[in-house]
């Protein structure tokens, strides 16, 4: 059932949630999703985060576990998991396409546990996105940013939020949120502005043809990788910011006594990136970034019925320091098939 | 224009077989978003660009081209001669490989408008070339700007206060190693940091303080050889002003051994590389700190 109420009654209803919420807070000039406190700047007008919501279920880094040695004993303490529900706020609709792309890894067999309680505890309250920017194009993919899909979706509508429940959780949230009753059909041209907006944007038009797991060798052949991969510093920025980039590292920290294991991220653009003991299969720069985007585009596609590990956010297309790109890529190897 | 004729005298070059390649900038998507390129043939040239958002600086990217077959040519503005010449003086590139054109240069921009780095600019100067393309306008000096104003106001706070500003820029550091990627003084073939048998690899943070000891470790390498050219901060994708921690130690050699700028003039013994008499004691220098 729709619901609305006034766009500055936000901050109350956040704080009325009865549990952790985290979203999207300013700080330093830069939006990232945190822990909602008193005092925390929110801003929900934001149409992207400098890095995604991943890391609310895949925190950069983690404990795993403890190791003890006491003589000749070894003691093992679990890390606990998440056990607590908390709310992820405002989220928009790419990025929680991409929780779609991480569950197929984490949530398959074997269960990653420690994302799998996180993404269970986890109640999403989506926002549809009002301002998509120039660098979006979640559309190419088949995302439609004004229909996310989450526990509760909101809609910004004039100086109002519409909000809708679209599961039993994020019905049990809203029920002691302050609203009134609103006609769903108000929603309709302001769905349909965010569609045209979208549609006006300059990779709104990427074509993906020939670009899938059904065309692995052409794409890992190609010509274009060494031009494309040329001014790449192999910082792995891209991979960081990325909703969607899924490679951790486990490793232990020995004190001597005590040895942490903890898994970090990784990206495939550094050089130590599934470093074996016969060395490196990617020795430069232009295999390791072939390898990110094949994945993205190619290989995960192959596994997944078609499914893209790219929900074109555009943070890479932001973020690169030498201006890389998704959407080069995409038009690079596009350009070979025509 | 100086763009055409860049492009008209690489292309001469290319033909005439002097360098095999070139080493430039294309344009991105945008209109702001220029990246580093090569171009090997006449129809490559076709995309090569020049302008006010040719910020990068293409000193790093010739260590790579140093190993291969026949000249580049690379093109430097005023301040990129300097860290290819500081190249030069640690003979991590050889001279006969690049054909250099300095490039005029009126301060480069990107999207929030003029870059860092050129609002305090090193000046007009080409400290290498083979042959300069310039005009009237990009020899016009830059307005002039105090660069160590910032640093003198982290020096004027106390130390409680100095350690949390830098506690907070630091806090956003993700350890991409952007800056270290860029850094033209960064040269290590491979850094202790992507060791994984050094025991301090950077994929995670044992301690909280680690990214911090990150940069100050960093900061402490270059120091001497940094040319202060702002790539770090251009690129870190956490807007750290990091070029703040290489300024404070090129403010201090300054004051401590006489004004030096990396990467100018002749290969010569640098302050940090060089022990004379006169080297002002390690007392003064802690007392410094103490202030």
């Amino acid at each position: 059932m729709m619901r609305k109420f006034a766009a500055n009654k936000v901050e109350d209803i956040i704080k009325a949630i009865p549990m952790p919420v985290y979203a999207p807070i300013e700080e330093n000039g830069m939006v990232q999703y945190d822990r909602f406190e008193e005092g925390a700047k929110l801003n929900l007008d934001t149409c992207k985060t400098e890095k995604s919501p991943k890391d609310l279920l895949f925190p950069q880094w983690e404990d795993m576990m403890h190791f003890r040695m006491e003589g000749k004993t070894i003691s093992i303490t679990e890390q606990e998991r998440c056990s607590q529900d908390y709310v992820l706020f405002g989220a928009r609709a790419c990025d929680l396409k991409a929780f779609e792309v991480l569950d197929r890894v984490f949530l398959v067999d074997p269960v990653d546990t420690y994302y799998a309680a996180r993404r269970a505890h986890g109640i999403v309250v989506a926002l549809a996105c009002g301002e998509p920017e120039d660098t979006c194009f979640c559309g190419v993919f088949g995302i439609d940013p004004a229909n996310p899909t989450a526990d509760v979706v909101m809609w910004k509508v004039g100086e109002e939020y519409y909000a809708e429940a679209q599961t039993k959780r994020g019905e049990e949230l809203m029920a002691n949120w302050e609203t009134q009753e609103a006609d769903a059909a108000a929603l309709e041209p302001v769905k349909a502005e965010i569609g045209k907006k979208l549609a006006e944007k300059p990779f709104a038009n990427l074509n993906l043809e020939g670009l899938d797991g059904d065309h692995m060798m052409e794409m890992f052949r190609s010509a274009q990788w060494k031009k494309l991969s040329m001014a790449c510093l192999g910082c792995g920025s891209c991979t960081f910011v990325c909703p969607t980039c899924q490679c951790y590292d486990i490793r232990d920290y020995d004190s001597g006594k005590d040895i942490q294991r903890y898994r970090c991220w990784d990206s495939c653009m550094y050089s130590d990136f599934t470093l074996m003991a016969h060395g490196t299969n990617r020795p430069t720069q232009v295999e390791r970034y072939r390898q990110r985007f094949m994945h993205k585009l190619c290989y995960y596609p192959a596994n997944n019925e078609g499914l893209y590990s790219c929900v074109g956010c555009g943070r890479c297309v932001r973020k690169c320091p030498m201006n890389l790109n998704i959407v080069k890529v995409i038009k690079a190897l596009g350009e070979e098939k025509k | 224009m100086i763009a055409n004729e860049l492009k008209k005298r690489a292309l001469e070059l290319l033909a005439d077989g002097t360098v095999k390649r070139v080493l430039g900038w294309q344009k991105g998507e945008f209109e702001h978003d220029w990246s580093p390129a090569l171009f090997e043939t006449a129809e490559e040239m076709k995309g090569f660009v020049y302008g006010k958002y040719a910020g990068a600086n293409l000193s790093k990217y010739c260590l790579k081209l140093n190993k291969e077959e026949g000249k580049t040519l690379v093109m430097l503005k005023p301040c990129d001669t300097y860290s290819f010449n500081q190249l030069l003086h640690e003979h991590r590139l050889n001279r006969e490989n690049f054909y250099i054109i300095g490039v005029g240069c009126k301060g480069m921009e990107d999207q929030n408008g003029l870059l860092m780095k050129c609002t305090c600019c090193k000046g007009k100067v080409f400290e290498l070339s083979d042959e300069v393309i310039d005009d009237e306008e990009s020899r016009q000096p830059m307005p002039e700007v105090d660069r160590f104003e910032q640093v003198a106001k982290l020096e004027q706070m106390t130390h409680q206060e100095r350690f949390e500003f830098w506690r907070n820029e630091l806090s956003r550091c993700i350890r991409c190693n952007a800056c270290r990627n860029v850094c033209p003084a960064c040269t290590c073939v491979k850094c202790v940091f992507d060791n994984p048998g050094s025991g301090i690899a950077s994929k995670a943070n044992v301690t909280d303080f680690e990214e911090n000891m990150f940069h100050i470790i960093r900061a402490y390498h270059v120091a001497g050889r940094c040319t202060d050219c702002g790539e770090c901060s251009r690129v870190c994708p956490q807007n750290i002003p990091l070029h703040l921690l290489n300024r404070k130690f090129i403010k201090d050699m300054n004051e401590l051994y006489g004004e030096y700028q990396a990467g100018e003039g002749a290969e010569e013994r640098t302050p940090m590389t060089s022990y004379t008499l006169e080297d002002v004691e390690p007392g003064i220098v802690h007392e410094r700190g103490n202030e």
